[in-house]
């Protein structure tokens, strides 16, 4: 197979490997996986062969990291990639009927595209936002304390063509745009890094210390760093 | 009905690393600046790196992403003159269920983060340090990316920073989707470019950790916890928390509370305590069982509710502090299913590396399943108890010591939700149908 990848790919990749002391190229291995995500939308044979081309290493031990991780997708995705999080507290909270309607409603399981090519569906593990649970996300985004409706009014108008905003965070790209971020490339949006404040739960603790005039006593920016004796 | 806490109650609230989250521009560079940002950094590069550990060791910090081990004892493995790289690797790959105190503090307060990572280096010696942030997290990510873009460029960053000759260069790496990359040096693995995957110690990271030099891997509260060390002093540090668990934490609470979120507390608050400040149990909702820090750390139930939550006392009682994800149960929820649901977790997020994990994890799913599914028989509950004891410390890494804590303490203090599933009181939660060759 001829690997045909741009010029602009070939030099986002030196960049990617320029992070990274000379002798250990390999470290941007994960960076470079997630930049030919960005131009398939998966990690496609070619992609693994760009990737060892570039660190000088075999397909074999390129495939076999490739395959090590989630977010590494083997089969083409949609645009969006829907989440949702079926670990312990948020199937409780109501994720796993959340989970369930959307296979039902898309008539898709996990991992799976739908037919119009719009969604990729999946469960996934802890999202570490359980103070906002049930949580989902699309292409990482996350959309707070969803019930089944919600979740169904969600995909539909992703399908429709719209761009929902997320609960925090950003402003929706799509997967490949998310991929060229995760490779370590600034959002190139403006207003990608303003977006997004934070949720009340994350806030709560504080708030409540700030309402109630509670703060720790004795804090002086001034107190010195103990020196020790010469040695 | 949300009940508001006792005035003795919100006293044990203690705002030092979120305090900074009210303001919401403070992910900005010349926000944080005004916010007493990179004052810490000024006042420590004016130090000797040694007079740092030693603040840090008379300071009492731990590890803050679950282990708690003394983060000055570990600045001080790292042997100096040796004329090896030396590097600083923040594990900002949250991700133990329960967890969610890291991505907040990155994504709103991302420069405390870096500050902390600068003073760190400079006290190990390290000229380069990265930060393996969780590949979902991407929205911290991005912040985090920009505060060390801005830092960078006001010299935060880079060489010869403030004047003081000390150069370094910070690489936010992203994760691609693998729970076992939180252990650190599994970790180590994935950033070198490899499948996470554990590594036998001894030795240890502080002398062949990352590419093969001595290396420090701290927890991201761990590190944002060391600006503010530096400004306030140990004995400051130490007016919170316990003697041996000194400073705060963040609790991390969800489930069935009123006001589920992160409450950051002395070490030692209990969780009767947190329930107060998060508004009471949600109406109808008794306290059934609870995990003190994320699903590795053995279930507690509401017999234990004023176990001061600090690392001694927790480990008296028969569990973890770990990350204090204090996820709450009533007695509305199944602690067999909420098992299950975690034991498809460590299935899932086993590396396959060690057999004992991945296999044991495989097939003490699929007990749960027959048992969920109402097939379940009483020689199940003696197979995932020997299950167990064939795991726990028989495995390279926690994952898979993690993974038999809800199943035994679950057992210890539930064993009757299993026999009612056993003994057909309970309708079966799952359908027959998922059973698969259980037997």
């Amino acid at each position: 197979m001829t690997v045909q990848y741009s010029d602009d790919l070939r030099a986002k990749a030196k960049e990617i490997v320029a992070r990274y002391p000379a002798d250990r190229s390999r470290s941007a291995l994960l960076p470079l996986l997630h930049l030919v995500q960005a131009e398939e939308g998966h990690v496609s044979p070619a992609g693994v062969e760009f990737c060892a081309e570039v660190l000088g290493i075999t397909k074999a031990q390129v495939g076999a990291v490739a395959t090590f991780y989630t977010m590494y997708k083997r089969r083409p995705t949609a645009d969006w990639l829907v989440s949702v999080c079926t670990n312990t507290m948020c199937n409780v909270l109501g994720g796993q009927e959340v989970y369930d309607r959307l296979t039902e409603h898309l008539g898709v399981g996990h991992e799976e595209t739908t037919a119009d090519g719009s969604i990729t569906l999946e469960h996934a593990e802890c999202l570490a936002a359980c103070d906002y649970g049930p949580v989902m996300t699309v292409n990482y985004e996350f959309f707070d304390k969803v019930d089944a409706d919600g979740a169904v009014g969600l995909v539909e108008k992703l399908r429709g063509g719209e761009r929902p905003m997320p609960s925090r965070g950003a402003r929706l790209c799509t997967l490949k745009e998310m991929a060229v971020q995760l490779a370590g490339f600034a959002d190139d949006r403006p207003e990608g890094v303003a977006d997004g404040v934070a949720g009340e739960p994350t806030l709560r603790g504080v708030r409540l210390a700030q309402e109630h005039g509670i703060s720790v006593p004795g804090f002086d920016p001034e107190t010195p760093i103990k020196a020790q004796e010469a040695k | 009905m949300s009940t508001a806490p006792r005035r003795e109650v919100l006293e044990k609230l203690t705002p030092v690393l979120t305090k900074r989250w009210l303001s919401p521009e403070a992910w900005r560079l010349d926000v944080y600046e005004q916010l007493d940002g990179y004052a810490a950094l000024r006042k420590a590069l004016a130090a000797h790196p040694d007079d740092l550990i030693q603040l840090i060791k008379d300071s009492g910090l731990r590890g803050r992403g679950g282990a708690g081990f003394p983060t000055g004892l570990k600045w001080g493995f790292i042997p100096q003159n040796d004329g090896k790289p030396h590097y600083l690797v923040v594990n900002a790959d949250e991700g133990e269920p329960g967890t969610c105190k890291d991505l907040p503090l990155m994504t709103h307060d991302p420069h405390s983060l870096i500050e902390g990572v600068i003073i760190a280096s400079y006290a190990i010696r390290a000229n380069r340090a990265y930060i393996y942030i969780r590949g979902e997290a991407v929205n911290a990510a991005r912040r985090l990316r920009n505060a060390v873009d801005e830092a960078y460029k006001a010299g935060y960053l880079g060489t010869n920073i403030l004047g003081s000759g000390l150069d370094l260069d910070v690489v936010v790496h992203s994760g691609a989707g693998a729970y076992i990359c939180g252990e650190e040096t599994a970790l180590l693995d994935s950033l070198e470019g490899f499948r996470g995957q554990p590594r036998l110690r001894p030795p240890f990271p502080a002398t062949h950790g990352l590419y093969a030099s001595p290396t420090v891997v701290n927890n991201v509260g761990t590190i944002a916890s060391v600006p503010y060390i530096v400004l306030g002093g140990a004995a400051w540090w130490k007016t919170m928390g316990t003697e041996k668990s000194a400073g705060p934490m963040i609790y991390s609470l969800s489930g069935r509370i009123n006001n589920p979120g992160q409450y950051e507390c002395g070490l030692g608050v209990t969780l009767r305590e947190l329930i107060e400040l998060a508004g009471g149990m949600q109406p109808g909702h008794n306290l059934k069982f609870w995990t003190p820090g994320g699903s590795s750390t053995p279930l507690l139930t509401a017999e234990h509710m004023d176990v001061p939550l600090d690392f001694e006392s927790v480990a008296a009682a028969g569990s973890i502090l770990g990350t204090t994800a204090t996820q709450l149960f009533s007695d509305q929820d199944c602690p067999v299913y909420a098992t299950y649901k975690w034991l498809e977790f460590y299935h899932h997020e086993s590396c396959g590396k060690c057999t004992p994990c991945r296999e044991g994890n495989f097939w003490m799913v699929r007990v749960y399943r027959r048992i969920l599914s109402g097939e379940g028989t009483f020689e199940d509950l003696d197979t995932l108890l020997d299950t167990c004891d064939n795991i726990l410390g028989r495995s390279f890494c926690g994952l898979g010591d993690g993974a038999t804590s809800p199943v035994t303490s679950s057992l210890q203090y539930f064993k009757q939700d299993y026999l009612d599933y056993i003994e057909g009181r309970t309708p079966p939660k799952l359908s027959a149908k998922q059973l698969v060759g259980a037997h």
